[in-house]
């Protein structure tokens, strides 16, 4: 086990070069160069050349790199064009909001996919069963965002059951020692700040969790009708054991193998930012945030966020094969 | 999540009785108990049916069955694959498949019709009465969960012993069924057992609650002949000490003839026959019966029988049967050999487990020598493990050898480069063991059998079809079964498909890594006959791998033993089946189920 945590952060390495070479080539092969990418298209050829200078653009392109490189190492990833605030900040005070919002999501996605998979699973053919093909077909058919504009104009803007926007009601006192606003009024003791923050995930975490939800459904569904019917559930029934013993502990734990890889692969997309969701519920997360430097040319922002969710990526799918390893006594061995 | 999950039961038989017609004199059940309580008759199935609901309507699978077990006894239901003989015990333990249903009849179980019982009281004698030992031993154990809490969980969900006490009972009953070093045992997974161990594990189970009736469904069929042995000896012990009454299920009328008091013999469905075991084996009544017992790989050549057929006496007297003309007419030199194995080994490397442990060696092949004569039959036997195995993926050149040297007619194997490796596949092929894994589900069998032909670029679209064709009618496959899939063959006729792909190149060497093992006897001895028959026509050579030494007697020239790697053993068939000289070998042949049923017949 520890074999394979140790193996798995060294692979990281050569991962995280290959992409800040890929990153770091990316810009300077703007058309215009870095600079006019900063500056603009009607730049002055004396504003380009200082800022050329400033940021050692005219020298040579592998000095450039491993400058580039030294920095990221002491966590400088340089600065926001459109905030001025270094961009490792601006990716630490905006992914609690996103880690809320996946948890949120997961809540939902594994707390009603999983059931919902096993009972149409168990009773295949059933009314449960047809209705949980269909629910997990619109899941995956209905785009997020179409999802997201029903859901804020039904349950915010005509019933007014849930906020609209955002991470807190803005006319809140509210203090944040860790930026996960939730936890935040925990430990403040400000439980009506904790509570808003917490009705203010709701919907963007249903729009969030739904295709979750529905892909966790299918695979639970899948897994679970294979397991059922295999020799050593029928061998444990020959036993006698209790009907609760055999769901628990001989179907679902054998189920959930490959259950586990689909949470572990939609954890990652999650935590890498919800592009469209944060934007029409205007929720502050690395998405949203990412989706503006796109739209105002923020090529630090840009290549630091994708670094950093590159390795958040990666330390979720390395936490799932370790999980993994902890279900499945096999693999303790091979890994 | 889990609680909102059926809490009704999805078992079987519950909604058995509702769409069935139940058809009871009123005086039978009465009758049922005072004669179970009067001759000790622990279970007596009465005219059953049990039905399978298909998109078809509903299929019989057991038809108007009638048995009885005593005490004690040993009734074992004999039948091939699709006989309904496992439809039967299952129905008895109340683990029909969830579309199936008890549809007529009565299950008597001492005083209770186990066919029309609440699925609650059904579980209650499931664990504590009735016991199950299953058929295969590699996938009837929960993979990720510890042996000993296997055991232990049937033992607590039953009242037998209290959470705090199961473990120790658990570890009694390991022990019992000779798993050496049972504590132990017990804390491992089933993937740190081998299939034996596993399969002992499997009969602790299924004898934890002392049940009156054990049913033991194939229960070593998936094993080494010598395990199987050992593991029958201890079931047969415990058994007769226990008092238990054992339904045994087999398709192996050995293993019928030599465990059982009574032999039920099955056939679609039906109970076709049914006495005293030497009595229905030795003068068997039934045409089905008869068919099974001249199938059975008796220890009676094939080879001697085809030349008896055709009135050759003379070569019985040369073991090595004379090599075909075109060995005469080819190369005069050292000798026939086609495939000549020259002191190879195979070392595996095993990677350690911790951070920093070492890697160890395994040496799965020793210094093993061997020549296959052009156009003979060399069989390899013994247990897994032996080695037998990684030779043959040698000589095929899947692995390489760690030392010594393979030749194929006259040239060394696996020395050229991706060409000549290209080259010797089209002359070296394999038929491998599982019919039902080797063939792609999504290829026709025209396909199957058409892809080496497109593999490596024979003739055009016509020309292979005509070569297709041609394969099928070798195999005896019908034209019309070209277009069907492999999910709608039976064992035997995927079988042919894999020879007839296998042929598809005309190659020198066919290499048949347990290709029989897996199918029924009657089967079994069609596909033999049919390879038999294809060497004669076609000059093949083999060399088969098994660890069944009958069909070994039916099929080779030469046999080669191996243990641990290496050559125990070496000779013409009847050399080392008459006078075996190590021990090794006499206990691979004492082990075969139903060895001395032959002088009976």
């Amino acid at each position: 086990m520890l074999r394979l945590i140790v193996q798995r952060l060294l692979l990281l390495i050569p991962l995280l070069l290959g992409l800040s070479v890929l990153l770091f080539a990316w810009v300077r092969a703007l058309p215009g160069g870095p600079a006019t990418a900063l500056l603009g298209e009607r730049a002055t050829p004396e504003a380009v050349a200082r800022i050329n200078t400033l940021y050692g653009f005219d020298q040579p392109v592998h000095v450039q790199y491993f400058k580039y490189l030294g920095r990221l190492l002491q966590g400088d990833f340089g600065v926001s064009t459109r905030t001025g605030r270094p961009v490792l900040d601006e990716f630490l005070t905006r992914f609690p909001a996103t880690i809320e919002l996946t948890i949120v999501a997961l809540i939902i996605a594994i707390g009603i996919g999983i059931p919902l998979g096993y009972i149409a699973a168990r009773r295949a053919g059933s009314f449960i069963d047809h209705s949980s093909v269909v629910v997990s077909l619109i899941g995956v058919t209905v785009p997020v965002f179409f999802l997201a504009f029903i859901l804020k104009y039904v349950f915010a803007v005509e019933l007014g059951w849930f906020p609209s926007t955002g991470r807190q009601d803005p006319t809140m006192i509210a203090t944040h020692p860790t930026n996960f606003y939730v936890l935040d009024g925990l430990l403040t003791g400000e439980w009506d700040a904790a509570w808003d923050a917490l009705v203010h995930l709701i919907l963007p975490g249903i729009a969030l969790g739904t295709i979750p939800l529905a892909i966790v459904a299918r695979m639970t569904r899948a897994a679970v009708s294979e397991v059922q019917n295999a020799d050593y559930v029928r061998t444990a029934r020959a036993k006698g054991i209790r009907a609760s013993r055999l769901r628990g502990e001989h179907i679902l734990r054998n189920s959930m193998l490959p259950v586990l890889t689909t949470i572990g692969l939609q954890v990652g997309l999650l935590l890498s930012g919800a592009v469209l969701t944060e934007t029409v519920f205007a929720f502050s997360g690395i998405g949203s945030f990412l989706a503006e430097a796109v739209f105002n040319a923020d090529y630090p922002v840009m290549q630091g966020f994708v670094l950093m969710i590159a390795i958040v990526y990666a330390l979720v799918n390395l936490f799932v094969d370790v999980s993994y390893g902890l279900i499945d006594p096999r693999l303790r061995r091979q890994q | 999540m889990t609680e909102i999950a059926d809490n009704k039961t999805p078992d079987g038989p519950v909604d058995a009785p509702v769409d069935a017609p139940v058809e009871s004199p009123a005086d039978a059940p009465a009758d049922a108990q005072a004669d179970a309580a009067a001759e000790d008759v622990v279970l007596r199935v009465e005219n059953l049916a049990v039905d399978f609901r298909t998109e078809n309507g509903p299929a019989r699978a057991v038809s108007n069955a009638n048995l009885t077990v005593r005490r004690g006894q040993t009734v074992a239901i004999v039948g091939e694959s699709g006989s309904g003989k496992t439809t039967l015990a299952m129905a008895v333990l109340g683990l029909l498949a969830s579309n199936g249903s008890v549809a007529e009849g009565h299950i008597w179980f001492k005083d209770e019709d186990l066919g029309h019982v609440s699925a609650q009281r059904m579980a209650q004698l499931r664990g504590t009465e009735l016991g199950l030992v299953p058929q295969d031993p590699m996938t009837n154990l929960d993979p990720i969960m510890r042996i000993g809490q296997q055991i232990d969980e049937g033992l607590i969900d039953n009242g037998l012993r209290s959470r705090r006490d199961a473990r120790a009972r658990t570890v009694e009953l390991l022990d019992e069924v000779g798993l050496p070093d049972a504590a132990r045992r017990a804390g491992q997974y089933p993937h740190e057992f081998s299939g034996g161990m596993r399969q002992r594990a499997l009969i602790a189970m299924g004898l934890a609650g002392r049940p009156a009736l054990l049913v033991a469904d194939e229960p070593t069929s998936a094993l080494d002949v010598t395990v199987q042995r050992g593991i029958l000896d201890q079931l047969a012990g415990l058994t007769q000490e226990l008092g238990t009454a054992v339904l045994l299920i087999t398709h192996d009328l050995g293993l019928a003839a030599e465990r059982a008091d009574i032999v039920v013999v099955m056939y679609h469905g039906e109970i076709v026959e049914q006495g005293p075991a030497r009595q229905v084996l030795t003068a068997p009544k039934h045409d089905y019966t008869k068919r099974l017992m001249a199938a059975a790989p008796s220890l009676a050549s094939r080879r001697i029988e085809i030349a008896r057929e055709r009135g050759l006496e003379d070569v019985l007297d040369d073991a090595l049967l004379a090599p075909g003309e075109e060995a005469a007419a080819g190369t005069v030199a050292e000798s026939d050999a086609l495939v000549q194995v020259k002191d190879v080994s195979k070392v595996f490397t095993i990677r350690g487990s911790g951070l920093l442990s070492r890697s160890k060696d395994f040496t799965a092949v020793d210094g093993v020598s061997l020549d296959i004569p052009r156009g003979s039959t060399v069989a390899v036997v013994g247990e897994s493990g032996s080695g037998k195995s990684t030779l043959a993926r040698m000589i095929l050149d899947i692995e390489k050898p760690t030392r010594g040297t393979i030749t194929f007619d006259g040239g060394l194997v696996g020395a050229g480069g991706h060409k000549d490796q290209i080259a010797y596949r089209r002359r070296v092929q394999p038929v491998f063991q599982d019919p039902y894994s080797s063939l792609d589900p999504l290829y026709s069998v025209f396909r199957a059998i058409e892809e080496p032909l497109r593999a490596h670029d024979y003739g055009d679209a016509a020309a292979r079809r005509a070569r297709v064709e041609e394969l099928a009618e070798q195999v005896a496959l019908s034209k019309g079964q070209l277009q069907r899939f492999p999910a709608e063959l039976s064992g035997g006729q995927r079988q042919r498909v894999a020879i007839a792909r296998a042929l598809a190149l005309s190659p020198e060497l066919v290499v048949c890594d347990e290709a029989v093992s897996a199918l029924d006897v009657v089967v079994q001895a069609q596909i033999l006959q049919l390879l038999a028959g294809l060497q004669d026509e076609l000059g093949l050579t083999y060399l088969f791998i098994t660890h069944d030494l009958a069909v070994v007697r039916q099929i080779a020239d030469r046999v080669l033993v191996m243990q641990q790697g290496r050559v125990v053993e070496e000779g013409t068939v009847d050399t080392v089946f008459d006078s075996p000289a190590t021990d090794y070998t006499r206990t691979l042949l004492d082990a075969i189920p139903g060895k001395d049923l032959e002088l009976a017949l």
